[in-house]
């Protein structure tokens, strides 16, 4: 046992981090770090900035462009990343229709989209999530059905991220009704310019378009657009969701986001005076400074332990409290900002510092994290029947 | 950075769990043990002794056998998972560690070979009525007259102070706190011995002008080493709770899966199990922060040691008292009764919470140092 990292993986830090604080531009940074929402033009830039350098899809294979890296190498990326504002490759096409493409894909289909992920120049929506198929995800109703060389799509997905953005779609879809329902699922993309697809935003409670409704009224697809096999769609759909063992827990942007708070706690009392002097306040920060303390911890130990590639069973732990701390901290910045909050449409000539303008809509915004991607109550259930062998 | 056992270690955890198993194989042996003074079992303490487990943190030159705090972590996870009572934190951690610490070479040798081999057992005199937690004796006064100390006031609560063959006890010294040691048959100590909810034994000590040997330099100010000694009892007692804790865990894991109410096992109820699920997150990030602790403690820097150490135990303090209560609510009135285990690693990790600082202390202790830091950063 030791604490230290490796010589070498101290030289990697110091690499990721030059990298992260002098090669992705400023204004991204400050976007990120005054927690404001990214434009689609800073996404991409952002992610190019990376792809260009190498480093955006490190988890994929190494002739994708992913890079030999140890669990923990990818876990400093990670962190370093987020700790200098910068926002982690879209989740979609690093972490998620990449991968999938990349292991279970034709030659034929990683060439034709394989680059184009890893740049961004194609902007993938994920298209799981049905109106009813949510944490019940193989209960989805979207079918394709073949008609010669291409599958006929019909029905709706919802939920999709920035689906406002998307080229593409990486959809679950049922072509066989008749099996077990996990057993008619098909892995398929869709291009969105399609005749028949339509995308409709959802307004959220934060005041924001983050998500959308996407249509499918006979769209056509090429059947070569299929990812694999067919019917073997949920194996593909589990793979993407259930293979990621780094960056589960958003740790560096919930110290980042803990650090800024305590900041602006230091001149946020009556006249000026700091808020730290309050032992409640500095109780609150103290213990969410532990806990993330603990989380971090925790993820270390997951990847510091997976280098022989079988999941640390603490890794399921890792989603569960980063959601529950990464809120807690949204909640603390609203408390923070007291009165203040409410300024939240103010302008230039606002004297509220910006940071708690946005208090409030990223709480709101971020009541989101502890139900997308496996709720924290289908978590406890993994934790429940996975480790602890308690199945009801 | 590496948080697994070698293959030395792992055969230790495995020859303690060993020996543990035998002595403690169900927990009405342990309720046994502790119905008689001294409160834990001489032999078993002998067998630790034999098996090097009570020399594991002293140097070699001192008489221990030169290992360090992983090999005791390892040690008082073992005790914690079958929550023996024997004294393994309290007189080798703590009382052995202050000689270890403060002690003359002369002292060293004289006392840390005999804990060692398991035939000096000594413990450390220091809270007080109304001294709550921190290094500073208050209650008990040194006394100088020529070359001679005495001491004269009242420690109390004393864990296994009356069993001790040598108390190491802190007093007042113009108001520093130095550290004595003081024979079990010094005149004018009067030492009554009671038990303690968790099975365990504490003394009420009293000094009345008792003749005393200081601990290292005389009358010298040790608060700085009582911290630092303290501070590795406090990250062996996170593990002594981590052990207890994924027992009482696992115990709770099966009760589930084996009782049966309405016609079906409790784990039908997901009302239960997502409870059981959040009790295993809780277990987990304390083991992370407390294994930490101990490396942190390897390194040896002293006020890293401190935080570090204060940051384990309020971290198991929380750890404790969910999993702690959970446990028992999860049984059920079995839970409750003292035929059954799973409440006497409740009580047992309320009494190791309330050892050293609780959370609330450490909690306030963290808080004072709040503004030094932007980020915690755990890898140095």
């Amino acid at each position: 046992m030791k604490l230290q990292l490796s010589d070498e993986d101290v030289a990697f830090r110091d690499e990721m981090r030059t990298f992260f604080t002098t090669q992705i531009p400023q204004d991204i940074r400050d976007t990120v770090t005054a927690r404001r929402e990214l434009s689609k033009d800073q996404i991409v830039r952002s992610m190019q900035a990376m792809n260009a350098a190498g480093i955006a899809v490190p988890n994929w294979p190494v002739e994708w462009g992913g890079k030999d890296w140890t669990p923990l190498q990818r876990h400093i990326w990670h962190e370093e990343m987020q700790l200098a504002g910068v926002m982690p490759p879209l989740a979609f096409n690093a972490s998620m229709v990449g991968p999938v493409i990349a292991a279970f894909g034709s030659q034929e289909i990683k060439e034709r989209f394989l680059p184009k992920t890893a740049n961004l120049d194609i902007w993938w929506s994920q298209g799981f999530s049905e109106p009813d198929a949510g944490s019940d995800l193989a209960s989805l109703r979207t079918t394709a059905v073949r008609e010669g060389d291409e599958y006929v799509v019909n029905g709706q997905k919802t939920w999709t991220t920035l689906g406002q953005y998307g080229d593409w779609i990486f959809t679950l879809v049922r072509t066989d009704p008749n099996v077990k329902k996990q057993a008619g699922i098909s892995f398929l993309l869709i291009d969105m310019t399609s005749p028949g697809l339509t995308v409709r935003p959802i307004e959220l409670i934060d005041g924001g378009h983050e998500v959308n409704e996407v249509f499918f009224d006979n769209v056509r697809v090429p059947a070569e657009n299929l990812v694999g096999e067919e019917n073997k769609g949920w194996d593909y759909a589990k793979f993407l969701l259930g293979n990621e063992r780094v960056g589960v827990a958003p740790v560096g942007s919930t110290k980042r986001t803990l650090a800024q708070a305590k900041e602006y706690a230091k001149t946020a009392g009556p006249g000026g005076t700091s808020l730290l002097d309050d032992p409640l306040v500095a109780a609150q920060i103290v213990e969410l400074e532990n806990d993330l303390l603990a989380l971090e911890l925790t993820a270390l130990r997951v990847v510091a332990n997976s280098a022989d590639g079988k999941p640390h069973p603490a890794s399921s732990v890792l989603k569960l409290q980063g959601t529950v701390l990464q809120q807690a901290v949204t909640e603390l910045w609203v408390d923070l900002a007291g009165p203040n909050a409410l300024a939240t449409g103010a302008g230039d000539g606002s004297d509220v510092p910006d940071l708690a303008r946005t208090a409030t809509t990223n709480y709101l915004n971020y009541r989101k994290a502890s139900i997308y991607g496996g709720s924290n109550e289908v978590q406890r259930q993994i934790i429940a029947g996975t480790i602890l062998g308690l199945r009801g | 950075m590496d948080f697994t056992l070698d293959s030395e270690q792992t055969a230790l955890r495995d020859a303690v769990r060993g020996l543990l198993g035998k002595a403690y194989g169900s927990s009405e042996d342990r309720r046994t043990v502790t119905k008689t003074d001294p409160g834990w079992d001489e032999k078993t303490w002998q067998r630790l002794a034999e098996m090097g487990a009570l020399g594991l943190p002293f140097a070699e030159e001192d008489g221990g056998f030169g290992a360090g705090p992983v090999e005791v972590s390892i040690v008082a996870e073992e005790i914690g998972r079958v929550i023996a009572p024997e004294p393994y934190v309290e007189a080798v951690v703590l009382a052995g560690g202050l000689v270890a610490a403060a002690g003359t070479a002369e002292q060293r040798a004289e006392i840390i070979g005999a804990l060692a081999e398991g035939t000096l057992v000594p413990a450390f005199a220091h809270t007080e009525a109304q001294g709550r937690y921190g290094q500073r004796a208050y209650a008990v006064t040194a006394t100088k007259d020529g070359d001679a100390w005495t001491l004269s006031g009242v420690k109390e609560p004393v864990l296994g102070g009356a069993r001790a063959d040598l108390l190491v006890v802190s007093a007042d010294v113009d108001g520093a706190t130095a550290l004595f040691l003081v024979q079990p048959d010094a005149s004018g100590l009067t030492r009554t011995s009671y038990t303690t909810f968790d099975g365990g034994r504490a003394a009420h000590a009293a000094f009345d002008s008792t003749p005393a040997t200081p601990l290292g330099e005389p009358g010298a100010d040790q608060s700085a080493v009582i911290a630092q000694v303290v501070a590795a009892a406090q990250i062996a007692y996170g593990h002594e709770s981590l052990g207890a804790m994924a027992f009482a865990l696992e115990t709770t894991t099966e009760y589930l899966k084996s009782r049966k109410q309405f016609g079906v096992p409790l784990m039908t109820f997901q009302a239960l199990t997502f409870r059981a699920a959040d009790m295993y997150v809780s277990l987990e990030l304390a083991r992370s922060t407390v294994t930490w602790a101990t490396l942190v403690l390897l390194d040896a820097d002293a006020d890293a040691t401190l935080e570090a150490a204060s940051r384990a135990k309020l971290q198991v303090s929380k750890a404790g008292r969910h999993i702690g209560q959970e446990a028992i609510q999860l049984h059920g009135g079995i839970g409750m009764t003292a035929e059954y285990s799973v409440g006497h690693y409740t009580s047992r990790l309320t009494a190791i919470d309330h050892a050293l600082g609780d959370g609330r202390y450490h909690l306030s202790a963290l808080s004072e140092t709040l503004d030094d830091h932007e980020v915690l950063e755990p890898l140095p």
